[in-house]
């Protein structure tokens, strides 16, 4: 995620035409009862409903809510709790950390020990080249997950591998696709990263199929579209993940889903994610650390524990438009994490809200003044 | 910012009650000071005009950037003061004042004509032409015994408002 400093700017107006109307969730201050009778002075010169939405979201807001990190209470405020603490700082630290890092190292070992060969020797033999990498790439994201002494509960019936088939789930952070690779390769859709982890990109999910974006380029939309559905049409690719969020959340809200992944002409198959906060919070709020203090930080915790639910494969119903069914899927996922809903675009982190939203507030209150002029 | 241990002293909580004239409890006061940090993500001490603006909520509000004029920049306890008036232990008068503040846009004591006029606009943008919200706003000046040349003070917005009987309180969320 690239650090979000300089200024917003505002969203290119391709992003607005995704959303359903926001006014049906957004609280609107003071209930605004349409006012009758003749317009005075008084009406005109009283803007306390509109200045008290503003004060509303000076003090408390729901966008800002779903990026707030939840650090654990700390419990250690005592005479005989913080020798205990210390204790366990030092365990985590000095005895589970060096060994997980030792086994995080040995995996690579063998990875790329298997990877390297099987890459190139095995050029010509596509077919058993692209399973090996499979069983190889779901191997290290099962080291990985071994190094935070991942604790992992899958339910629900895994639905079987089939062509025209996305799967979508909840994001919190980029190990949410670690998880679920360990299970099962996906391929998968994300933010082309600098550093290391674009490395990695580059090199090892190559081999499972993925599509690179980059949020700041406009016309960036089409081609992925493209690509996405080039992807899913074909009958040896991968299962697609896609993380219709578009960005990380803090695993206790859901920002809107992005309608891409919902008009594949596919079955969508849900998948939520819920991750334990009493052991680690792991959301990734990449505005705070980059990914490498993030994973440090969760190699240094107790235990990453978290549920998986596959859910039921859904379909586009008749008469239903992409973004209705991308809401309906959000829904299910929601309820099933208990997450709670937010009726923002994701990318509101990186960008303004469009001008629409304040026009429509403009209108209503210059027909309602209009309207009441007229009246005697 | 999930920053759970407030840096604020006792003594520094009573400081900023007293500022803003008692309009806050002490836990609403530790309340604000958690949001003002979250809103303040490079610690600079004050919340920056971008740093409100990355709340769409407020950002999408059509009195927003006035809005802005008035409390960009400032520290904590000017920011719990600007708030005061939504607080619902601030009584009629304060929020009155705090609307004229609104329109007085130059500080002056006074609001004009083109003062009315200027926020008529931010309301309601470009649906109604600006003759049309000339218009308007004489006719109901007239009618309410003022003309265009007039100088609204804050006792004319007292009385032109202050039997209107308006909310104007925001809850601050309590842990």
């Amino acid at each position: 995620m690239s650090s979000n400093q300089g200024k917003l700017k505002p969203s290119s107006s391709e992003l607005d035409l995704d959303r359903p109307n926001i006014e049906d969730y957004l609280p609107s201050g003071a209930s605004i009862q349409e006012p009758h009778g003749k317009l005075r002075l008084s009406d005109l010169l009283d803007i306390s409903p509109i200045l008290t939405e503003a004060a509303g979201a000076i003090v408390d807001d729901s966008f800002t809510r779903c990026f707030k990190s939840n650090s654990p209470e700390p419990w250690n405020w005592n005479v005989y709790l913080f020798p205990l603490w210390c204790f366990g700082v030092v365990f985590r630290y000095l005895i589970l950390f060096p060994a997980r890092a030792i086994v995080l190292t040995i995996g690579w070992i063998i990875f790329l020990s298997c990877f390297i060969p099987v890459h190139f020797l095995l050029k010509g033999n596509d077919a058993l080249r692209k399973k090996l990498e499979r069983v190889l790439v779901e191997l290290i994201c099962s080291f990985f997950v071994a190094s935070w002494t991942g604790v992992v509960k899958y339910h629900g019936p895994r639905p079987s591998m089939r062509p025209k088939q996305v799967f979508v789930a909840n994001h919190t952070s980029m190990i949410d696709f670690i998880i679920l690779e360990q299970m099962t390769a996906f391929a998968v859709i994300m933010q082309k990263h600098p550093g290391w982890v674009g490395l990695l990109q580059s090199t090892i999910l190559e081999s499972v199929g993925c599509i690179w974006f980059n949020r700041s380029e406009a016309k960036d939309r089409e081609i992925v579209a493209k690509k996405l559905r080039e992807h899913s049409q074909g009958a040896d690719n991968n299962p697609l993940l896609i993380f219709p969020e578009g960005t990380c959340v803090n695993n206790q809200y859901s920002v809107m889903f992005k309608k891409g992944a919902f008009e594949l002409g596919c079955t969508v198959c849900p998948v939520a994610i819920k991750y334990n906060k009493i052991f680690v919070d792991a959301f990734w709020n990449s505005r705070k650390q980059s990914f490498t203090m993030h994973l440090l930080q969760l190699m240094t915790s107790w235990a990453v524990v978290c549920d998986v639910w596959y859910l039921e494969p859904q379909n586009l119903r008749p008469g239903e438009t992409a973004i209705e069914f991308a809401e309906r899927v959000r829904d299910i996922i929601s309820v099933r994490a208990g997450l709670r809903k937010v009726p923002w675009d994701g990318y509101l982190k990186y960008s303004r809200p469009s001008p629409k939203h304040r026009e429509r507030k403009q209108q209503s209150f210059a027909e309602s003044v209009l309207r009441r002029l007229e009246e005697k | 910012m999930g920053n759970t241990s407030s840096m604020l002293t006792q003594y520094d909580i009573e400081e900023v009650q007293q500022h803003c004239n008692k309009a806050f409890s002490q836990q609403e006061i530790v309340s604000l000071y958690e949001r003002f940090c979250q809103l303040d993500r490079n610690g600079g001490g004050f919340v920056s005009a971008e740093e409100f603006l990355s709340v769409p909520e407020f950002a999408v509000n059509p009195l927003s950037l006035r809005l802005l004029r008035m409390v960009d920049g400032l520290n904590f306890k000017e920011f719990v003061a600007f708030l005061s008036a939504f607080s619902p232990r601030a009584t009629l008068l304060q929020k009155i004042e705090f609307i004229f503040k609104v329109y007085d846009s130059d500080g002056n004591g006074k609001v004009t004509f083109n003062d009315m006029l200027d926020v008529l606009h931010d309301l309601t943008g470009q649906f109604i032409s600006e003759n049309q919200r000339k218009q308007v706003l004489t006719q109901v000046l007239g009618e309410a015994g003022y003309t265009k040349e007039s100088l609204l003070v804050l006792s004319d917005f007292v009385k032109i408002l202050g039997s209107s009987g308006f909310k104007m309180e925001v809850e601050v969320p309590v842990d």
